[in-house]
């Protein structure tokens, strides 16, 4: 994770191994888990965007992320860095089911 | 108020109806209450405004309804059943704009974030080209 210049917005980043990508299930519970925090998270392609918002399900799942591409988010916020930490580790775990 | 918003599925065809609601399940979750409803009595095709009363009265929330429905009377019988509707819930029920399956998909994944029905809605029409 690291600071966004000089501004108070945090970044980290997570490969993305599902078989099949950021199909649908995997876009629904990225979003899910993003809307339970308060911070603005985007995610992108890149790590200069294009972003869309993470709480968004129609656009995490027009991102068609593919398997072995690289998902960066970004989040501004006060609970920006445990909103990253999260993300990351479902990211990392694809996306297990949750509780 | 509490709790998340409920979503309904209104097909002509009950199994497009089950269907769609076990996606929501599977995929988003059982925290948001669903009702579903399809096909007539006999079993063939079609929709039945006391079905859509039975499905909006199952999934009933104090946040309100979204329904989503397939085609034309799918449509019509569910504002039918929003009228019939005792008149403290009549403006909490919503017909989305939205493709059923996917529709249903997105406004569930909104509404288990406790959005209200407004931004519910909007979630499911954002899939329907303006």
């Amino acid at each position: 994770m690291m600071q966004d210049g000089g501004m108070n917005r945090l970044r980290a980043s997570a490969l993305i191994r599902h078989e099949v990508g950021l199909h649908a299930r995997p876009s629904v519970k990225l979003t899910k888990l993003a809307k339970a925090f308060e911070s603005k998270i985007d995610l992108g392609l890149s790590p200069d965007g294009p972003w869309v918002d993470a709480k968004s399900i129609v656009k995490v799942m027009a991102t068609k992320a593919p398997k072995d591409s690289t998902l960066y988010f970004r989040a501004e916020g006060s609970d920006a860095e445990a909103a990253l930490d999260a993300l990351v580790t479902l990211v990392n775990e694809d996306f297990p089911d949750g509780p | 108020m509490k709790g998340n918003v409920g979503i309904v599925i209104v097909s002509h065809s009950a199994d497009v109806a089950r269907g769609t609601a076990l996606m929501v399940e599977q995929m988003v979750g059982r925290e948001v209450p669903l009702g579903w409803c399809g096909g007539d009595p006999d079993g063939g095709l079609g929709t039945s405004v006391e079905a859509i009363l039975a499905a909006i009265d199952k999934a009933w929330s104090e946040q309100g309804v979204a329904i989503l429905v397939d085609l034309g009377g799918a449509e019509t019988n569910s504002e039918m059943a929003i009228e019939m509707l005792p008149e403290s819930r009549r403006s909490r029920v919503v017909v989305c704009n939205a493709p059923v399956v996917e529709g249903a998909v997105m406004a569930a994944t909104e509404a288990a974030s406790g959005a209200p029905l407004d931004v519910v809605r909007r979630t499911a029409e954002e899939l329907t080209p303006a």
